[in-house]
Order: C-alpha cells, then structure tokens, then sequence
C-alpha cells in the first residue's frame, strides 16, 4: 500500500516535470525542471529496488549532466523568445506524431498484457548468492561476466572526454604566460648592468631616462 | 501492488514526452538535447523495471551502460553546440545546413 502511493506520487512528479521540461519558455527552468524529474526517477529506481542505479542517477544526472546544461545554457547568451517562434507552427505535428506513439506504445503493453510472451530464458545471475545487497551484487556481476563491457564504457568516457576538450579548446593570441625554462636560463651577466651615471643626468634604459 | 505494467506505462508516457519534445522545439537544440536525455531515462527505467520484474540483475547492468552513453553524448553534444554557437553565433537547427567549421 505504501509503496504504490510513493509510486504513484514519484511518477506523477516525473511526468509533470517531463511536461514542464519541454514547455517551459526558459531553458534555465527547464534543466532545473530536468533535475526535478531525475531526482524522482531515483526514487521510482528504489521503488523498484535498484538501489545503485538511483545513487548514479543522482549523482551523474543531477551533478554533472543537468550542471554541464546548466552551464551551457547559461554561458551561451542566446535570444531564445525568437528559438521559439515556431513551437505553434510544430504543434499539429507534434501532437500527430505523440499519437502515433501513444497508440503504438499501448498496443504493446496489450500485447505484453494478455499475449503469451516467453520469459522462461532469463539467467537470475545472483540467485546463487543470496543476502548480498543490491550494490553487492551488482558489483559482482560487473566485475566478472561484464568486465570487458565496463573496461569499453570506460574508454567511451575516455573518448569523449578528449572529445569534448579537443572541440572546445582553443589558444588564443596576445597572452603572456611565464616561461619556466626562459626564467632558468638567465644568467646575472644579461640580467643586471652596473651603471655609473653623473649626478643629476639618470640612466638611459628602453623604458626611458630613469 | 505496483508491478511492472505501471513502471512500463510512466516510461511510455516519457518517451512520448520527449518525441513531442523534439518536435516542438525543433529550433532550441538545447531543448532537443533534453528531451533525449528524458528518452534515456525512459528507457532506464523499462530496463530497471524488467530486471526487477525477472529477478536478473544484467538489466541494471545494462542500464548502467546506456547511463554511461548518455553522459558521453550530453558532453559531446554540449561541447558541439558551444562550437557552433562561437562560430555562427546562434543556436537555430535550422540553420545547421550549411556546416563549414
């Protein structure tokens, strides 16, 4: 009983927010309306008892993918009254397309429902090991059957996050920065000049009479 | 007693938001960018649902990937966007036609 009235609040939260996301007139509100959704899907992730995956969903989701968003939506100044001029002129299509999903979708669910779907293959991998938790478990199947695929999710993070830093760096002209082996190299006999000058007459430098 | 139909219905309902998504906002890429990330999470979401469903973890396994991927494509996606806008100075996707660098 409980649990479906915390079912019910988290997803009706997420879908509210999943509607604002995409009809909100500022994109700054529609990430924090983002962030909103993924905090509640989180809590629909422990409801249905994955633990880890709510954890990451957090901490991924809403501390570096909604904060990057956030970021860029913030650093770009962007018109965006004129970005929505034609979000009128889409809506017949919008809606038609919406449709076609939501029949497809339920027609699905139908099937599911009443057809006579096999699901005698699944592998119940951690039906041998019981009382580990959820991030136990999964920590054990990751790092043995699923190794190589975690080493290759690692190298795709890797990818794009060279990716990321070669698309956005640039150097740019007309900076002075300390050169640490120019500094090294000098000595005292180019460094510093005695100079003897008369009373009253100063010494001639590039910087002018001092 | 919730069971895997509910789970399924709130991913569909979130697919189906963020197609309309997409399709509204086709001018505001940033948006667009959203509206994938609430796909993903549908998909998440179906993926948790049925590995809870069938008491076989490799589903959440697999969700950790596809969470994986989504980060990758937001950072590519995001570092792609602020190029374009430093080089065109507007984020318009219909604009996107001619691309020289």
């Amino acid at each position: 009983m409980i649990q479906a009235v915390i079912f019910y609040m988290l997803a009706a939260v997420v879908i509210a927010s999943a509607v604002m996301v995409i009809s909100a007139r500022n994109p700054v509100h529609s990430v924090l309306w983002l962030i909103l959704a993924f905090f509640n899907a989180a809590g629909l992730f422990l409801v249905a008892g994955a633990e880890f995956l709510a954890m990451i969903l957090v901490i991924v989701y809403v501390g570096a993918v909604a904060v990057l968003f956030l970021f860029v939506v913030m650093m770009l100044d962007i018109d965006f009254a004129r970005l929505r001029a034609g979000v009128v002129r889409n809506l017949p299509l919008g809606m038609l397309l919406g449709m076609t999903l939501v029949v497809e979708l339920v027609l699905v669910a139908g099937a599911w429902q009443f057809g006579d779907l096999a699901l005698v293959s699944r592998a119940d991998p951690v039906a041998a090991r019981p009382g580990l938790t959820n991030t136990e478990a999964l920590g054990v199947l990751l790092y043995t059957d699923y190794v190589l695929f975690f080493q290759v999710a690692g190298l795709i993070l890797l990818t794009a996050m060279i990716g990321a830093i070669v698309l956005t760096h640039r150097t740019r002209g007309g900076v002075r920065r300390q050169s640490a082996a120019a500094q090294a190299r000098r000595t005292p006999g180019e460094a510093v000049a005695l100079e003897r000058p008369q009373v009253g007459a100063g010494v001639r430098t590039d910087e002018g009479v001092q | 007693m919730i069971g895997i139909g509910h789970f399924l219905v709130v991913s569909a309902i979130l697919v189906v938001l963020g197609v309309l998504g997409i399709a509204f906002n086709r001018r505001n890429i940033i948006v667009i960018l959203m509206s994938v990330e609430l796909m993903l999470l549908a998909v998440n979401l179906n993926l948790v649902a049925f590995s809870a469903t069938l008491g076989d973890l490799t589903g959440q396994v697999f969700a950790m990937f596809v969470l994986t991927v989504a980060a990758a494509e937001a950072a590519i996606g995001l570092a792609i966007l602020v190029i374009y806008f430093r080089s065109r100075g507007t984020i318009a996707v219909d604009d996107v036609r001619q691309m020289h660098g």
